[in-house]
């Protein structure tokens, strides 16, 4: 752990890092891939819509030994319909009937008793008209667009109208991604789900708004000085937050994990198991998001603002100056685009802000320790 | 919640002992509270405890646009309600949820099958012609309420039977007890009965009797072979039997007579007087139904005998059948010229009829309150239910798989904190000591206010509820990494413990609040917009986002200032997470910021 700590040391000062901004290219392109991934996924697969969406009743019964085939073809028997029997991780089972009505459900109810033995009391039945699951969903989309409305005014308001749409941008892409992933992988989509898939919302913001917020410290005297383009400054809040983003998304993900694997396990499909499951994929994205693609976004647009044109300009002159006087006693100092596009996160020190921006975080900062690649390994 | 202030709460550093004792004492009142309440434990949702949960969703009909309001919500809940506790259930659970939701939670032990009956359908009201009419008093053997009054069988006893002891079916019949009358009229009332419950209904004058009700050929229960009798005419010695029989004061009794009748027939029925007392009927088949009424309203009568009074307005067929039963009735005797409100099988009021009413309009007046008035009206002009609902969903849970989900998601959340514990011990060592114990006093809080939250706003703890505060552990321990993140990088420039501490507090606090914000803003907006099982796990994400907030205000910053003084972590032990060497302070860094650390143009605490 301690190493980690001295990285986090590394990366606070800047020593370490990785180019998110430069890179972005690389991430943006990821992100199209997974989104049309997504797109073709729910176009061809679709949603494997849980029985809320279509129609129907579920029963869930207590332990029983009958086998899942047996337990179908009864409630086949019963009901008419076609019947769905999952043997669940606690010997339990969980029978899937759509197109049922009350009378009937009640009928299977004691049917399913008879033939495993048990109460009828004993045998929960969830039963739901194919409303029901659309107008959850209804809400959820209304709700979706009032949240993201009411957020990216209030974002704009905190920091600026370009971090809110970046933020909402990433968000967008976070709940493709996990709806892309439940097309993939088939897993039923339930209200449960919906709640996970809203509680992402919040969540994705989160660790996006904590990045945003060092952002915007750290530029807030940025045209003031001339060391720095924005692209810059936006990287280095990246990663000065990163092991912060690293831990959340941990501890984020340890109890829904434990939700999802451990709950899940004893239970089979349910609601905790629904819930656990997207927020598990939506936490991911989310945390993968909020460093990939909104800071990014935030410098991609923040770089056509003209007053941070201005300054990548100067920035970058001062620097061929500095180069050219430099170039002498030391290896070519880094232009803005070179280091951009370096692969070794270790030498881009000009790339980001230090914490004190002593000589440390200036291009020449290197040459009293000796070592005039300006690497300083 | 609100946007980052800065400069705030200066006091929570100089004192941070005092801040401390006031959330314990927070706390301490809170468990306090809760043992003083005698709840001890969340109550919990359907889904843990088992029973039964009928979603219904209020349909839009055509011709009756904008009913959907919240008026006729609170009505439709108002009457369910009454209907579902008049089964002799007990905490069953009517609320509105969203706009047009209302959830109904039976628990378990009830018929579920002869509540889903009863929630659901738009109440059946109908137009009766009275045959008979006594008041009820206990019968031999009837077990409830009858405190002495052991008259025989049905003998018009003059002493008042008191209200059934079950009190959800005292609340069924308080309904009909609205329209009760105090006798007012009865001076005009030909009646000869001892009764107060007589009312006029007048209006225009016209006579002709015609018998209506088809007569159905379709088998019933019980009183139901016998061949349809004239509506005025003798009932069935069945009927008669019965009539004799019934004890109105028995909600079983109630409950029974009310199953299986069919508006074409003749029917035993109760009803209650505004004295509270029961009155039994037999009730001829239904001349009018409650559809055929177009409108009902209650209005105060400036002219005549000042007093509320309700009006109705019929439909043609309505007025048609309306006027033929009035003119049927006018000139009978008491009881025979009364007509039977009758909903849902019991009857609401029972006013008697002067002459024929056949402009299609009508008014019932006696001496109503306003409430009683509004009341009867209300009846009148929604059949009852103000809304036609549809069922939604129906869910039965057995407390058996709840518990066992509950338990399951519980373990799951030990599992869950114990690996968050495990993370934050590694990598924050000492430091986790502090992440701990907020993490406790955050369980603690959310414990005791959810469990508060039960009796007070019938907050009840559901399924996705324990996942809503299983998900915080993440939210409230993220916190903490922004902090102690924070005091790190503080430490990291060379600054000691204690200013470090300090000076990493109002970066970490703006970020923590407006983080948590977008966090309540998502769950804010789910709770007022979504229904259901959502709502329930948005109110908890909301509060537990909120409490976040509190506790890290509250009980984590105080508790660091104070930590910072000891010698553990202020001289950077190895174990305390806070160890400068671990941290990459190194001595010459330390010296070169002394040196350069005024250059430098940015603030100096980035992070």
């Amino acid at each position: 752990m301690s190493k980690l700590g001295n990285l986090g040391a590394r990366l606070y000062r800047g020593e370490v890092g990785y180019d998110f901004v430069g890179k972005r290219k690389i991430w943006y392109g990821i992100s199209i891939l997974i989104t049309i991934t997504a797109f073709v996924a729910l176009m061809v697969r679709g949603l494997h819509m849980g029985i809320e969406f279509e129609g129907g009743a579920v029963f869930n019964t207590p332990k029983t030994s009958v086998s899942s085939a047996t337990a179908e073809e009864v409630a086949e028997e019963a009901s008419g319909h076609q019947a769905i029997a999952q043997r669940l991780g606690n010997d339990t089972l969980r029978i899937q009937i759509s197109g049922v009505d009350t009378d009937k459900s009640d009928h299977i109810k004691s049917e399913l008793a008879k033939e495993l033995d048990v109460k009828a009391d004993d045998i929960n039945a969830d039963l739901v008209g194919p409303s029901w699951g659309d107008q959850i969903a209804n809400k959820a989309w209304q709700g979706l667009a009032i949240f993201m409305i009411l957020v990216v005014i209030y974002l704009a308001i905190a920091f600026e109208w370009r971090m809110a749409l970046a933020a909402l941008i990433a968000l967008i892409h976070d709940l493709t991604i996990t709806v892309g992933v439940y097309a993939l992988v088939g897993f039923e989509v339930t209200p449960g789900t919906v709640i996970g898939l809203l509680t992402i919302l919040g969540y994705s913001l989160y660790d996006t708004v904590v990045v945003f917020d060092s952002l915007k410290e750290q530029s807030k005297d940025l045209a003031k000085q001339t060391r720095f383009t924005y692209s810059e400054v936006a990287n280095r809040s990246i990663n000065s937050t990163l092991v912060r983003s690293i831990n959340t998304t941990v501890v984020a993900l340890l109890p829904v994990a434990g939700l999802l694997f451990i709950g899940g396990g004893f239970l089979g499909a349910g609601m905790l198991n629904d819930i656990s499951l997207s927020l598990f994929v939506g936490l991911a994205a989310g945390a993968y998001s909020s460093i990939f693609i909104a800071t990014p976004l935030v410098a991609d647009f923040k770089e056509t603002d003209p007053q941070m044109k201005a300054l990548k300009k100067r920035v970058l002159a001062k620097r061929r100056a500095a180069a050219a006087k430099g170039e002498s006693e030391e290896a070519p100092a880094p232009d803005a685009d070179a280091t951009e596009d370096t692969e070794d996160g270790d030498d881009t020190a000009p790339a980001v802000v230090g914490p004190r921006s002593g000589p440390r975080a200036q291009p020449v900062r290197n040459r009293g320790r000796g070592r005039p690649s300006g690497k300083r390994r | 919640m609100a946007a980052p202030k800065k400069g705030r709460r200066q006091g929570t550093q100089g004192k941070p002992g005092r801040t401390l004792v006031f959330i314990l004492i927070a706390l301490v009142a809170l468990t306090g509270g809760m043992f003083l309440s005698g709840h001890t434990t969340p109550r919990l949702g359907i889904d843990l405890a088992g029973g039964t949960s009928i979603t219904l969703q209020a349909k839009n009909e055509p011709g009756q646009k904008n009913a959907i309001n919240e008026t006729n919500m609170n009505t439709a809940v108002d009457i369910i309600n009454k209907r579902v506790n008049g089964l002799g259930v007990s905490e069953a659970e009517v609320q509105t949820q969203g706009s047009e939701n209302i959830i109904v939670n039976i628990p378990k032990g009830t018929n579920a099958k002869q509540a889903r009956a009863q929630v659901g359908t738009t109440a059946q009201l109908f137009f009766r012609p009275v045959i008979a009419r006594q008041p009820s008093v206990p019968v031999d053997g009837g077990k409830k309420g009858d405190k002495g009054d052991k008259d025989k069988k049905d003998k018009p006893s003059s002493s008042p039977t008191p209200g059934a002891s079950d009190k959800g079916t005292d609340k069924d019949g308080d309904k009909g007890d609205k329209s009760g009358d105090k006798s007012k009229d009865e001076s005009a009332s030909p009646s000869s009965t001892p009764t107060t419950q007589g009312r006029s209904v007048t209006d225009g004058l016209k006579d002709e009797p015609t018998p209506s009700g088809k007569s159905s050929d379709k088998p019933q229960d019980k009183k139901d072979e016998t061949p349809k009798p004239d509506p005025t005419g003798a009932p069935s010695a069945q009927l008669q039997e019965q009539f004799a029989k019934l004890d109105c004061t028995d909600p079983k009794v109630r409950t029974k007579i009310k199953e299986g009748i069919k508006p074409t027939d003749p029917v035993v029925a109760c009803g209650k007087d505004s004295d509270d007392n029961w009155n039994k009927f037999i009730l001829g088949p239904s001349e009018v139904s409650g559809k055929e009424v177009d409108d009902a309203k209650a209005v105060f009568d400036t002219q005549g005998a000042a007093g509320w009074k309700v009006t109705m307005d019929f439909s043609k067929t309505g007025a048609k059948q309306f006027g033929d039963i009035t003119g049927k009735l006018a000139g009978k005797q008491s009881p025979q010229n009364e007509f039977g409100i009758v909903m849902d099988g019991e009857v609401v009021s029972w006013p008697f009829v002067q002459q024929a009413l056949t402009g299609g309009q009508a008014e019932i007046s006696g001496s109503f309150d306003q409430d009683e008035a509004k009341d009867l009206a209300n009846i009148l002009s929604y059949g009852a239910l103000p809304l036609t609902f549809k069922e939604q969903s129906v869910t039965t849970v057995s407390a058996a798989l709840g518990g066992e989900q509950l338990r399951a998601g519980l373990i799951a959340g030990a599992i869950g904190l114990a690996l968050v514990i495990i993370y934050l011990v590694a990598y924050y060592r000492g430091l986790a000591l502090i992440a701990i114990a907020s993490l406790g006093v955050s369980a603690a809080l959310t414990y005791t206010i959810m469990t508060l939250l039960g009796p007070t706003i019938k907050f009840a703890l559901n399924l996705p509820a324990v996942c809503g505060a299983i998900v915080a552990i993440g939210i409230t321990a993220d916190s903490f990494i922004v902090y102690f993140e924070r005091i790190r990088d503080e430490i990291r420039e060379g600054r000691t413990l204690r200013p470090a501490v300090e000076r990493a507090w109002p970066r970490a606090r703006r970020t923590i609040l407006v983080s948590d914000f977008v966090s309540f803003l998502a769950a804010a907006v789910l709770f007022v917009v979504t229904v259901g099982k959502v709502q329930g796990f948005a109110f908890t994400l909301g509060l537990t986002t909120l409490l976040d907030v509190v506790v890290v205000f509250f009980f984590t910053k105080p508790l660091m200032t104070i930590m910072a003084r000891k010698k553990f972590f202020a001289s950077g032990h190895k174990w305390s997470g806070l160890d400068p060497k671990r941290l990459g302070v190194t001595p010459p860094l330390r010296r070169s910021r002394r040196t350069s650390a005024p250059a430098a143009p940015v603030d100096p605490k980035e992070a």
